[in-house]
Order: structure tokens, then C-alpha cells, then sequence
């Protein structure tokens, strides 16, 4: 279900703990299982982690199904809607609020015409609204798919990071 | 944007220089000659924690615990595993300083983790690092790499017979983990749930062994005080606030980020290094030490200086050093509203105080905010507020209770008005 260099991402991972706590891998393994299927999938039902994923990544690290599932359930990061091909969170918490965050949030939104919280018709775009980045003096701050840090984004950065995702 | 003056951590660091980061970089700083002194010399595990004691080191994070207590809580001598854990998990609203160490001076944090680990006698550690900044933990496993190479982790570290192993745990976006005890449990690989204490971690910890976590300021403060020695970083802040801090400076200032100051450093001082208030506009007020701590308006602020005592004597605490400035334009009451959103939306609903209470904080704020506040909805968020504070696991409660109290009882007349006449008072402008 998942690719050889997946696996072997995972492996790095698992041998970060000891011998007897694999578990503690399943962080990091729902995180690169999210990634195969956020960079191969071609709808947003098809980016986004779903419950045989979830139980392939728990089997692998042998741990009952539901360890893996209230692990990608709790942490806000995983996907476990249909999700635009990218996913753009802003910071709209109250010290990026004072410096634009709240502003950027409702410029993209008014630029892809939809809703925090929603996806765009074709599938490309899905726009939130995120709590704290850590990066309140870069405000406004977004993310692009979780890990793509955006720093200062004025109404003018925000146009040339959309043009860049296409 | 970082600032650094007169720093410890930040010594000589070039933020501009690509390469500032790398091991290179830090061993020309001077970096890793603590370990190879420590090594050296043989120092006793007790020397090194005596060490750090008197250097006057509080805990960075927010709660101002000093380090090198905490460091004599571990029982040194137990046989089996134990560890030593890094707090990276920075998402206090308005702290933004360990991304910047990550960024800039990894091998620090590597250093002083290295130190723990001999003055704790244990073999491994994990830092645990914030989800939002992946970057970050990218460039901390490649520093990790570069150290284990260098041979100051690994097996016989230096030659010696000590040997300390590292790794990077990455987070996936849940401020509660950032308490010691839901980040034990989430690096276990399970939901960040804080634990019941006692027992602490000292004694039940990570795979329910000893365990120590400080925060990612306070291990890198450790290789200075170890090199240069307790005195010299003691003499860098005021008695009882020994050192330099890094004070995250956000909102309504010219040049917000990081500043690296020596504790006690007025307040005045500070707002001037960063540049003053935006657009000479007025300044209302300030949250000291991240969102969790009480607010203190602009009179009160001016007469603080930057260090534990003085913002715990004005009625607030220094936390995690995030200095959050708001000009006249801000309504206190959309203020509050954001952050106690921000207290529902990361309450992890383990205790029923907390899960209920947050989102009633946030229900009534939010009436009040949009012109429908009702007569006694302060008393209601009074009465709510006490009986969430003090009676759950963790103190996450208590940090959405305590900027309700103190937006309530410092900007009263805001909220009493806009009940009264179904409008703000403030015309509101975030920016």
C-alpha cells in the first residue's frame, strides 16, 4: 500500500525508539503515509489518510489499528478529509492577527472564492485557518501542505505564492 | 526578523551567514569546548548540576523552574534507562524563539543536551519538535548528523567511556503537548493526554522511566554557563533571574522578533529595540510572557522591567517570554475573543472543566464581541472561570481562564459597555 522508499522512511523512524516501543513511530509513519498519498493522489478523496491506510501503518508497526487511528484523529496536521491538491493554513491567532493575519486569511479567500474551510470545485485549493505556527514575528505566517512555511505574506506575497501553485 | 544583543545563546551568531548553523560555524564560536572540558576533566555528574544551580538558570519554557534542580531531582544512580527530553514544541501564541535557536545555533541545544544527559548519567534523549516548523526539524536532524560524524554523539563520545544518543520526535500540531506530560504520552506515540502528577517525570517519565524535559532555551543556555562559567552567566541578568533571555516580540512594533537581553532589561528598553510602536500609534497594552499570561495595560508595563519578579509583581508572568504590544485600536473584547478560541480549539478534552468550560469562555466572549452580550455574562465568565481553574490534570485551564480575568479586570469598562449598548467601544482595527 504504501512505496519501498515510504517504508524505508519509516524504518529510519522505528529506529529512533527502542527495540520495544515502536509505537512511538506512529507519528512520524501517519505523517509520511499522508505525504505518499498527498503527492501521488489525484483526487482530494485520494490525498487525504482513510482507515485502510491507517490500519496498514498500524500493522506495520504492530500495534492495534485503533492506536494509529486516535493518533491521526487527535493531531490536527493529518488529513482525514478530502483535501485540495494544496492545502494553505493561516495563522490567524492574535499576535499574526495584529500584523495581517486575519487580512491574508480573507485576501485568499477572496482570490480562490471560497470559504476557510472549504475546497475549490477543481480540487486544487483548500483554505484554513490554523492556530499557532510559532512564527509570530514572520506574521502574517501560512503553511502550504503542512510544511511549507510562508513568511510575511502581504497581499503581493500571497499573489506570487498562488501563481507558483499551479 | 532576529535581534540579538548581547547575547549568550546567540554570541557571535551571524544570522545573515547561510552556514552560521553548521557544526563548522559553532565550533568556531566556540561551541562543544563545555563537553570537551567537562570530558576532560572528568568533572563529577554533582559539579556540573552544581553548576547550572548557581548560574541562576530558570526554565525557559514558562513556568521559571530553576534548571538545575530540576536536574538533581533525576536519581542519578538508578541502573536501568532514563532520559533526557527537549520541550520544542513551541506554539504559545507570541513565542517564536526556538525556531529561531533550531534555525540558527542547533548545535547549542545538541550541546547542552549532551551535558544533561553526562550530569544525569543517561543514555538518550529526544527532542521534541513543534509541527508547524518542519523545516526546522529537518535542519535539527541534519545538525544531529553532522555531531554523531564529529563523534559528540554516539558511542565513547570523544574517545571517553560516556555515550549519549539523540534523536528528533516531530509533532503533528497540538498545542497541549507542549505540557511535559501529554508530550511524554504523544512521543510515546499516543494521543497528547497530560498525565496525573504525581507521579513526575523525574520518576516516571518517558516509557515510564526517570525522565527530565526542560525547555529548548534552557539546554542551550547550559553550554555557556559550562564554558564560561556560572558566575559570568549569573552577572548577565539580575539575582534570582540569572542570564540573558530571548524575548519574542510581536503585534503593533516596528521590528518584531527575537531579542536576546539580559534579564531585567526595562521594558521601555525593549519596545525602543524593537522599533517602537507601528506607525506612532498609541500603546494600550501588553501580554509579558505568551498568551497564557495576564494582560497589563501600557501604564502599568512602562514601570516593569523584563524579568521574573518584576512582571510577577505587576500582576503577570514573564512565561515564555513573549511580549505581545497592542496599540489604542485594538477592542479588547475581539482580543480576548481570538485567544479564547484558541484555548477551546486546543482544550485535548480530557477533563470535563476544561472541555466544557473553554468553549463556554469562548461562546459568551464571542457574544459579547458581536453585540449580543447579556446583563451577568460577566459574572457568568467569573463563575465559569472558577470552576475550571485549578481543577483539571493540566494547567491548560487555567491559561484560558487567566487572560479572561485579566482582560475583564484591567479593560472592564470595554466589556461593561458593550453589553450595555449591544456595540463596542473601541472601533476595532487589527492593523
Amino acid at each position: 500500500m504504501l512505496s519501498a522508499q515510504s517504508l524505508a522512511l519509516i524504518d529510519r523512524e522505528v529506529a529512533k525508539y527502542p527495540a520495544d516501543q515502536k509505537r512511538s513511530a506512529v507519528m512520524g509513519a501517519l505523517r509520511i503515509a499522508l505525504e505518499e498519498r498527498r503527492s501521488t493522489g489525484e483526487t482530494p478523496e485520494a490525498r487525504c489518510l482513510n482507515q485502510e491506510v491507517i490500519e496498514f501503518v498500524a500493522n506495520y508497526l504492530e500495534i492495534p489499528p485503533v492506536a494509529a487511528y486516535e493518533v491521526a484523529t487527535f493531531y490536527n496536521m493529518y488529513d482525514m478529509k478530502p483535501v485540495g491538491k494544496y492545502k494553505i493554513t493561516v495563522c490567524t491567532n492574535l499576535p499574526c492577527a495584529l500584523r495581517g493575519g486575519v487580512n491574508a486569511a480573507e485576501y485568499i479567500s477572496h482570490k480562490l472564492g471560497i470559504a476557510i474551510g472549504e475546497t475549490s470545485s477543481d480540487g486544487m485549493y483548500t483554505l484554513l485557518e490554523g492556530e499557532c505556527m510559532g512564527a509570530c514575528g514572520d506574521a502574517p505566517v501560512l503553511l502550504v501542505n503542512n510544511h511549507s512555511m510562508c513568511s510575511f505574506m502581504t497581499s503581493e506575497a500571497i499573489d506570487k505564492k498562488l501563481a507558483e501553485l499551479k | 526578523m532576529a535581534v540579538f544583543v548581547n547575547g549568550v545563546i546567540f554570541d557571535g551568531v551571524d544570522t545573515a551567514a547561510a552556514d552560521a548553523w553548521r557544526l563548522d560555524a559553532y565550533v568556531a564560536r566556540g561551541g562543544y569546548q563545555a563537553l570537551r572540558k567537562i570530558l576532560d576533566s572528568k568533572l563529577p555528574q554533582e559539579d556540573v548540576i552544581a553548576e547550572v544551580k548557581n548560574s541562576g538558570l530558570r526554565g525557559r519554557g514558562g513556568a521559571g523552574f530553576p534548571t538545575g534542580l530540576k536536574w538533581s531531582f533525576m536519581p542519578r544512580s538508578f541502573p536501568g534507562d532514563k532520559y533526557v527530553v527537549c520541550n520544542t514544541d513551541e506554539g504559545e501564541p507570541g513565542t517564536f524563539k526556538d525556531r529561531d535557536i533550531l534555525r540558527f545555533n542547533p548545535h547549542s541545544l545538541i550541546e547542552g543536551m549532551i551535558i544533561a544527559g553526562y550530569a544525569m548519567g543517561t543514555k538518550a534523549g529526544y527532542n521534541y519538535i513543534h509541527g508547524e516548523v518542519f523545516a526546522e526539524y529537518l535542519r535539527f536532524e541534519e545538525a544531529l548528523e553532522e555531531a554523531r560524524k564529529a563523534g559528540f554523539l554516539g558511542q565513547n563520545i570523544l574517545g571517553t567511556d560516556f555515550s549519549f544518543e539523540l534523536y528528533a520526535h516531530h509533532g503533528y500540531g497540538a498545542y497541549i503537548c507542549g505540557e511535559e506530560t501529554a508530550l511524554l504520552e504523544s512521543l510515546e506515540g499516543k494521543k497528547g493526554q497530560p498525565r496525573f502528577k504525581p507521579p513526575f517525570p523525574a520518576s516516571f517519565g518517558l516509557y515510564g522511566k526517570p525522565t527530565t524535559i526542560n525547555n529548548t532555551e534552557s539546554f542551550a543556555s547550559v553550554p555557556f554557563i559550562i564554558r564560561d562559567g556560572a558566575q559570568k552567566f549569573l552577572e548577565a541578568g539580575k539575582p534570582n533571574n540569572g542570564g540573558t533571555k530571548l524575548f519574542s516580540v510581536s503585534g503593533h512594533v516596528n521590528r518584531p522578533g527575537n531579542y536576546e537581553i539580559p534579564l531585567g532589561t526595562p521594558f521601555s528598553t525593549l519596545l525602543e529595540m524593537a522599533g517602537g510602536m507601528k506607525d506612532g500609534k498609541k500603546l494600550k497594552a501588553v501580554i509579558p510572557g505568551g498568551s497564557s499570561a495576564p494582560i497589563l495595560p501600557a501604564e502599568i508595563m512602562m514601570n516593569c522591567t523584563m524579568d521574573y519578579d518584576s512582571i510577577s509583581k505587576a500582576g503577570s508572568m514573564l512565561g515564555s517570554g513573549a511580549v505581545i504590544v497592542m496599540n489604542e485600536d485594538v477592542c479588547m473584547i475581539k482580543a480576548l475573543e481570538r485567544l479564547a478560541f484558541f484555548y477551546h480549539e486546543e482544550s485535548c478534552g480530557q477533563c470535563t472543566p476544561c472541555r466544557e468550560g473553554t468553549g463556554w469562555l469562548y461562546r459568551v466572549i464571542h457574544r459579547i464581541a458581536n453585540g449580543q452580550g447579556r446583563p451577568g455574562d460577566l459574572e457568568l465568565l467569573d463563575s465559569v472561570g472558577n470552576n475550571m481553574a485549578g481543577r483539571t490534570i493540566c494547567a491548560l485551564a487555567d491559561a484560558a481562564v487567566f487572560p479572561v480575568r485579566s482582560f475583564t479586570k484591567h479593560f472592564r469598562h470595554e466589556f461593561e459597555y458593550a453589553i450595555e449598548h449591544g456595540k463596542t467601544l473601541v472601533d476595532h482595527k487589527w492593523c
